[in-house]
């Protein structure tokens, strides 16, 4: 066994790993470590080929190689130390981890850790879609690795179930590289992606979006050679007689991410069953002194620049810890009310604090607003709210102070 | 001759291998001939991976001998090729005064079977051994456990082949015929000659019998559908949780079923199909299944399903009947030379090396068999994923490849999957790789590995983008490069 001890360990080399060491090392901290299971730094974004990137951040749209490109260059211009090929199998409460790379095993103490392990998709185990089980189903992001990083093509007509994000953009890309994409199908009544993406990604180029419908068979021995689709209710139960059988040679799934909080549950650190992450402070510190988390193990998100705003933050903070110097104050518990899905952070401060959330349904002309028991803190105004878009709302300190516990909902 | 054989064994399913590997101690030529991609292909893989003990089957049936025996000798079987078995025990639990008479009758015909330890414990002993479980009363059964069948079978198979059986795969028998003291058996470009043929296609059996004009017994498939739970519920039950067998249902009732890997499985379902090689999952088994499951525990995890797969059931006996029906194991009266091995069903695993004996006992009764000098058995340690931190450290200074993992939901190493496919049938597939190392298993289905997993063919094994394939030829993976479909082709490496 190799030990090791640092000041900061930060798990996971996508862009929050990477905007949580910059800023950490900024602030301060050089015994630092990221490690990284892949071959090479920048997460899921080297395979994100298409532009869109930074809009945010930098005003620019810029392809996911290129924005994460800025920030390898920044970690390899403070030499900040990485491991990569290198998994870490355990973590516990006590800030160790236990890191498996070709080297050995290596048992590292941190005197702070930042969870940045991004997130996985969502199966077709998970969502039970029946049927045989040939060769010609795909994760959307799986695909979009085979194309993009292995230059495999996966198929020559492609149906994609769910308009999450990665779905729409792959059937862009799918029509690109030639293959035809007969549709995208939605159980939902409306598009759970981005309305850029919808716009950009299936209108521009003639793809359906069937709404309300979903797979429900999957047919082929050996390779796909259709799919049924139908029409389902708001039980999203399957009216009969409208199904449908579509040929086709591949299923591409993109029916959501889970964060990867597999280290997290490890840690007993507590968790949001909304977000599938860590309950969160304003600092981005869990349930356990010293772990922060940041990106997509977090939450979800629809736009990577947020990611990294959220990381800068985490780093800061955990680099602040490390030092001493992270001030104690006293929290409140704020919660999602009606209408919200999630938020994060889950516990603040009464300081100036940025809070992230997304709505259950879309809707027009909607009020989100903060109370304080039945007392309204503050009411702002949305002509447009969609579950795909990630809203932040800025709470100023003079408009939470004295607040006991602060509930979110939308009108 | 070359192709010439003193047994031939059809089918490679765990009754196949068994025999075949059996066979192997012993100055014998055997071929096993498989007609898919690799062995393990149809029951054998998708069962429930329970050790029987012998409390189901009429008193004196073959069924009831064989996998009392089969129990015993199971130890002894798995530790010789390496497979890990647990004997965790199985509760049959009873859930209203009705069950509790059917757990008497159970433990009646167990204890005549020869089953050993049964034992009828109460509601606060079932609560203390499964505090998740709704129970009015058990059958305690401690000779029933778990085991990996793929792992198994695959095992049985690669040992045998090291002790010189030829294993033929993608060779499936179209034609046997009987000749004056031997058999010459067909596959699509090869004839083999042999003195003793062993029929031990599974659901194809009555296919090879019919081959040689013996129609007594026709299979009656029966699907058995599953969901497999997320591994993080593993701490949901301790032992095999079994319902009282209803009679005529097809199968011994949907139960929970641990696994070693933590997966929890729910099923099977029962229900006869016309098409042998269906394997689909249905919506209505699986919301059934779902259903059963939620009678047996008393919290049922939402949305913690990571995969479902199904089995077919080789029954002798047609839907409706009472009667379970006996497993057939003879060499038939008429055909000298043929062992038919026919209605392999539940509790077939578990009476494997059983069934393996008494096939060896028919040919030793006609004809001496000299045991070999050497037998090899094998040795595999538990797989990384599994050991402790000092069991990994150690791994990994044996071979710095494991130190690399590729799968990181089952932490299967890049040393494992190149163990995998380096196997000694030579199977190269996505499938045969996923059986072997178990990467891809967990709960992201290979949303990561997969693509690494292919790199590692591609770059370390030089196969191209036609031959990567998910089981048999025809379930490629790609249908050629990006840009390949735009016209402007480029070079194929
Ligand atoms: C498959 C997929 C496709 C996507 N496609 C798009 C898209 O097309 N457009 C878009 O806008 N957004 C897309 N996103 C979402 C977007 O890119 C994310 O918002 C952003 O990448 C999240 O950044 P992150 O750093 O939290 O996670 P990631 O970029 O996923 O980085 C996490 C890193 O941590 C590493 N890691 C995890 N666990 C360990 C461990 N135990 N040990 C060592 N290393 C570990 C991982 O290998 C990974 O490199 C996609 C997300 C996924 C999962
Ligand atoms: C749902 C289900 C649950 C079960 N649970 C249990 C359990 O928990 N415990 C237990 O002990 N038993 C269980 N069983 C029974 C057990 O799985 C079977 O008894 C056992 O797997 C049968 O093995 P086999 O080798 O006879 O058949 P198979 O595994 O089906 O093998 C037969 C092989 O023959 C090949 N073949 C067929 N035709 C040809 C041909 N013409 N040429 C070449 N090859 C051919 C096939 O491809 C196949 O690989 C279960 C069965 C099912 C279906």
């Amino acid at each position: 066994m190799i030990e090791k001890k640092v000041d900061i360990a930060i798990i996971g080399a996508g862009p929050a790993g990477l905007a949580a060491a910059i800023s950490a090392k900024t602030e301060g901290i050089d015994n630092l470590l990221i490690i990284e299971r892949d071959e090479h730094l920048g997460g899921i974004l080297n395979q994100c080929i298409h532009e869109g990137f930074g809009l945010e951040i930098y005003k620019e749209a810029l392809t996911g190689p290129e924005y994460i490109q800025r920030f390898i260059d920044e970690v390899k211009e403070l030499g900040i130390p990485v491991m990569l090929k290198s998994m870490v199998m355990e973590l516990n409460d006590k800030r160790e981890l236990i890191v498996s790379n070709e080297e050995g095993l290596h048992q590292i103490e941190a005197k702070a850790v930042v969870l940045s392990m991004g997130c996985r998709e969502r199966t077709r185990g998970m969502i039970r879609i029946p049927g045989d089980r040939p060769a010609g189903i795909f994760k959307a992001g799986e695909a979009q690795h085979f194309i993009n990083i292995r230059n495999y093509m996966i198929g020559k007509k492609v149906v994609i179930l769910g308009s999450g994000d990665i779905g729409l953009i792959m059937a862009r890309r799918l029509v690109l590289e030639g293959a035809e994409v007969p549709c995208v199908v939605e159980i939902l009544p409306y598009c759970s992606g981005l309305i850029r993406n919808r716009v950009q990604c299936l209108e521009d180029f003639g793809i359906p979006l069937l709404l309300r419908h979903t797979v429900v068979d999957i047919e082929g021995k050996e390779r796909v050679e259709s799919v049924t689709i139908a029409e389902v209710d708001d039980n999203w139960d399957i009216i009969e007689g409208t199904e449908r059988k579509i040929e086709c040679d591949t299923l591409l799934l993109s029916v959501g991410l889970i964060p990867e909080n597999e280290l997290s549950k490890m840690a007993k650190i507590a968790m949001d069953e909304k977000t599938g992450g860590a309950i969160v402070d304003e600092n981005f510190m869990t349930s356990c002194p010293g772990i922060f988390a940041c990106g997509n193990v977090l939450l979800v998100h629809d736009v990577v620049d947020y990611v990294t705003m959220d990381a800068y933050l985490a780093g800061k903070n955990a680099a602040l810890y490390v030092k001493d110097e992270l001030i104690k104050k006293p929290k409140i518990e704020i919660k999602t009310g009606p209408g919200i899905r999630f938020m994060v952070p889950q516990k603040i401060a009464l300081e100036d604090v940025d809070i992230y959330m997304r709505v259950l349904e879309p809707g027009f002309d909607k009020n989100i607003i903060i109370m304080d028991g039945q007392e309204v803190l503050k009411s702002k105004k949305f002509k447009r709210v969609a579950p795909p878009e990630m809203i932040k709302i800025k709470l100023k300190k003079n408009e939470i102070e004295g607040a006991k516990e602060i509930t979110v909902s939308v009108e | 001759m070359d192709n010439d054989y003193d047994a031939l064994v059809i089918g490679a399913g765990v009754i196949g291998c068994a025999v075949a590997r059996e066979l192997s101690r012993y100055e014998l030529k055997v071929a096993l001939l498989e007609k898919e991609s690799d062995v393990c292909g149809g029951a054998s893989k998708a069962n429930s991976g329970v050790l029987h003990s012998g409390i189901y089957s009429a008193p004196k049936s073959q069924k009831a001998r064989l996998c009392v025996q089969g129990n015993d000798l199971f130890s002894k079987f798995t530790q010789e090729i390496g497979v890990e078995l647990q004997r965790i025990g199985k509760l049959v639990v009873a859930r209203s005064d009705k069950e509790i008479e059917e757990l008497e009758k159970l433990k009646k015909v167990g204890k005549e079977n020869g089953v050993l330890g049964l034992k009828l414990i109460d509601v606060e002993e079932v609560r203390r051994l499964e505090p998740n479980i709704r129970a009015q009363c058990a059958l305690l059964v401690p000779s029933a456990g778990i085991v990996s069948p793929y792992k198994l079978t695959i095992a049985l198979a690669e040992n045998a082949w090291e002790n010189g059986v030829k294993v033929f795969l993608n060779s499936k028998v179209t034609d046997v015929s009987k000749k004056e003291n031997y058999f010459d058996v067909k596959n699509d470009n090869l004839t083999f000659r042999t003195r003793w043929l062993i029929n031990s296609a599974g659901l194809y059996c009555d296919t090879i019998a019919n081959m040689l004009g013996i129609e007594r017994h026709k299979v009656y498939p029966c699907r058995g559908e599953y969901l497999v739970l997320d591994k993080s519920y593993d701490h949901l039950i301790n032992h095999l949780i079994y319902p009282p067998p209803e009679n005529g249902s097809g199968g011994l009732g949907v139960h929970l079923t641990p696994t070693m890997e933590g997966n929890i499985l729910i099923g099977p379902s029962a229900e006869y199909i016309d098409e042998k090689d269906d394997i689909r999952t249905t919506k209505e088994a699986m919301d059934k299944l779902n259903v059963q499951a939620a009678n047996f525990l008393k919290q049922l995890p939402k949305d913690a399903y990571i995969q479902s797969y199904a089995g077919v059931r080789c029954k002798l006996i047609p839907k409706g009947c009472e009667a379970s029906g006996d497993f057939v194991i003879e060499e038939d009266e008429k055909v000298e030379g043929f062992i038919n091995l026919m209605g392999i069903e539940s509790p077939g695993l578990s009476a494997s090396p059983a069934i393996a004996q008494m096939v060896v006992d028919i040919i030793k009764s006609r004809e001496t068999l000299k045991p070999k000098d050497e037998f090899k058995t094998r040795r595999t340690g538990r797989r990384f994923g599994l050991l402790d931190i000092k069991g990994k450290s150690k791994q990994i200074e044996t071979n710095p490849k494991h130190g690399h993992v590729i799968c990181r939901c089952e932490n299967v190493t890049e040393k494992e999957i190149t163990d995998a496919l380096d196997n000694p049938l030579g199977v190269r597939t996505l499938a045969g790789i996923k059986y072997r190392s178990r990467a891809t298993m967990g709960r992201c289905q290979g949303g990561f590995c997969r693509a690494r997993i292919v790199q590692i063919m591609e770059e370390q094994y030089k196969m191209g983008v036609q031959d990567i394939t998910f089981r048999s030829g025809d379930s490629r993976l790609f249908i050629g490069r990006t840009k390949d479909l735009r016209g402007n082709d480029r070079e194929e490496s």
